[in-house]
């Protein structure tokens, strides 16, 4: 069980005020909040073994990069990676993807097809339609239900010969969807295609363990996980990795450069060019060590219960629908009320110290399915109370009192 | 016939009268609530500003030397934040629009609304209000 009391003094930021109230944090889909355990990684790095890595004889250089190697393979332990080299750091998920669908751009010919669920954030969504446009390949959607369920029928429809890389994310931004993904990289194995998960949303709440799901790319990013920002990895099987060209040339990625030819360094350098997030990577591995200190069982576990609560609460409010209804999501609700606009909702609700997000959460397509113009978003962590769910219900129903 | 300024320290004024955000939040309600703010064929994609959270249709008409503003949201606050900037720059002349500043929405406690932050459409609306003024200004000329 989680001592949430005990959590929260680790988190300073939750000790505020925002407008005159205290701050009530269910914004953490879009960033999670920071452990002092992880402010004090950074603070010490630079304080006291700041030094550029991998290319240093002196001291201090060595102690940066075994901290960053180091990181490297708390990483790789998470999420069972079979070697640290196939974790490659990047500055997040949007980065990883990127790389992947650059080096794509050599592998495809027109004709060719991908897959693309219809639960996508737009980071896993444009790389592919520009890489579609150089190569002249093509894009198709995995259609969802009502509910926000991907409908795996319609996959089994849509795969092929032609099919050459399927992504998923393993959870939905906008409705906090679970993903069968464990089924759909069974199902794209089967027809020799690849497939890419997008676990930013899923790393917060589920531990992927990327062995045994046989996935073949897995990408997250560290503020989604009491991280800092800009740092994230690419997960890719080693023959994945391998026969993706270097995405950037620089620094660190090289063997050894001539003016007449240059041969990349291996795995992971060839796709680390230039010096990286150093203080974000350390930093990263200290955010994964503060999760599993408390247990990523435990963590689903309580969150589960915040999502009850809270799915329960606001659905006693007339005229609040919840978008999302899948059996198995994480703690994240995203709704409506009647019809208010939810970019109302969102500023009165900050006027007392609640941040909600609003909008279309970087997934139009998903609004566009169901004729809305965005949703007010929810979404919960283990250093989340009930009480703070109950004040978000009150300060809900004034706010539809004002707007109504 | 007022200038901006001068009908800036009016909204000013009224504002003062408010002792917490709930009440300048009402009333900015009522404002979004009440006004018929543009005909309904300006309501389309050839006047509408997209930002991420809510949309802002603008549209301009010169009478006389004046410029007449009407516009519209499908967010009822961005509305009501509408009605205040209508309020202060329509029916002026291009040159005092074009000189006129948006410190006044600082003033009356709502200057969130216009951070780029917010997305909600409003400061590429003053833009383009601006950018009317000075089409105008140069018809007039």
């Amino acid at each position: 069980m989680i001592d949430v009391k005990k959590i929260r003094k680790d988190f300073p930021i939750l000790e505020r005020q925002v407008n005159g109230y205290p701050l009530v944090y269910f914004d953490n889909a879009a960033t999670s909040q920071t452990p002092v355990q992880v402010i004090n990684t950074i603070v010490d790095y630079y304080k006291n073994y700041n030094a550029n890595i991998h290319r240093g004889v002196h001291s201090l250089s060595q102690e940066a990069t075994d901290a960053y190697e180091a990181a490297r393979q708390k990483i790789q332990s998470h999420f069972n990676a079979a070697h640290p080299y196939e974790i490659i750091f990047t500055s997040g998920t949007t980065h990883s993807i990127n790389i992947i669908a650059s080096g794509y751009s050599e592998l495809l010919k027109a004709g060719d097809e991908l897959l693309v669920s219809a639960l996508e954030h737009h980071s896993n969504i444009v790389p592919w339609q520009m890489l579609c446009e150089r190569t002249g390949a093509i894009l198709k959607v995995i259609p969802m239900d009502e509910q926000g369920v991907l409908i795996l029928d319609e996959l089994d429809k849509l795969l092929s010969d032609k099919t050459k890389l399927v992504f998923v994310n393993h959870v939905s931004n906008a409705l906090g969807t679970v993903n069968p993904i464990a089924e759909i990289i069974e199902k794209t194995h089967a027809v020799g295609a690849e497939v890419l998960v997008d676990g930013a949303q899923a790393s917060p709440h589920i531990k992927a363990d990327v062995q045994s799901l046989n996935v073949d790319y897995y990408v997250t990013s560290a503020h989604k996980l009491c991280g800092p920002t800009g740092v994230g990895i690419l997960f890719g099987k080693q023959a994945a990795l391998e026969k993706l060209p270097p995405y950037q040339g620089g620094g660190e990625m090289i063997a050894e450069v001539t003016f007449e030819n240059t041969t990349y360094a291996g795995l992971p350098h060839k796709f680390e060019a230039g010096t990286p997030n150093i203080s974000g990577g350390i930093a990263f591995g200290a955010a994964l060590d503060y999760m599993n200190s408390i247990g990523m069982e435990n963590i689903a576990a309580y969150e589960e219960e915040l999502l009850v609560h809270g799915t329960k609460e606001l659905m006693k409010i007339p005229g609040l629908k919840i978008y999302g209804e899948a059996a198995h999501k994480t703690a994240v609700i995203s709704f409506n009320v009647g019809a208010i606009h939810p970019y109302d909702i969102g500023s009165i609700l900050d006027k007392m110290g609640i941040a909600v997000r609003t909008g279309h959460h970087c997934a139009q397509p998903i609004m566009d399915f169901y004729k809305i113009p965005g949703t007010v978003r929810a979404s919960f962590s283990f250093y989340n109370t009930f009480e703070e769910i109950d004040l978000m219900v009150v300060a809900l129903k004034k706010a539809i009192t004002m707007l109504q | 016939m007022e200038t901006i300024k001068a009908v800036q320290n009016d909204i000013i004024e009224e504002f003062s009268m408010f002792d917490d955000w709930m009440q300048r939040y009402e009333y900015m309600i009522e404002l979004g609530k009440s006004l018929p703010l543009i005909a309904s064929e300006f309501k389309s994609d050839d006047y509408i500003i997209k930002g991420c959270q809510s949309k802002v249709w603008v549209h301009a008409d010169l009478q006389g030397t004046k410029l007449i503003f009407t516009a519209d949201s499908d967010a009822i606050i961005t509305k009501g934040i509408i009605a205040i900037l209508i309020r202060a720059y329509s029916n002026q002349h291009p040159d005092e629009i074009l000189n006129a500043n948006n410190d006044f929405i600082d003033k009356i406690g709502l200057k969130e609304h216009l951070s780029p932050t917010r997305a909600n459409g409003l400061v590429s609306m003053i833009k383009q209000m601006k950018m009317y003024a000075l089409a105008f200004k140069t018809q007039l000329n």
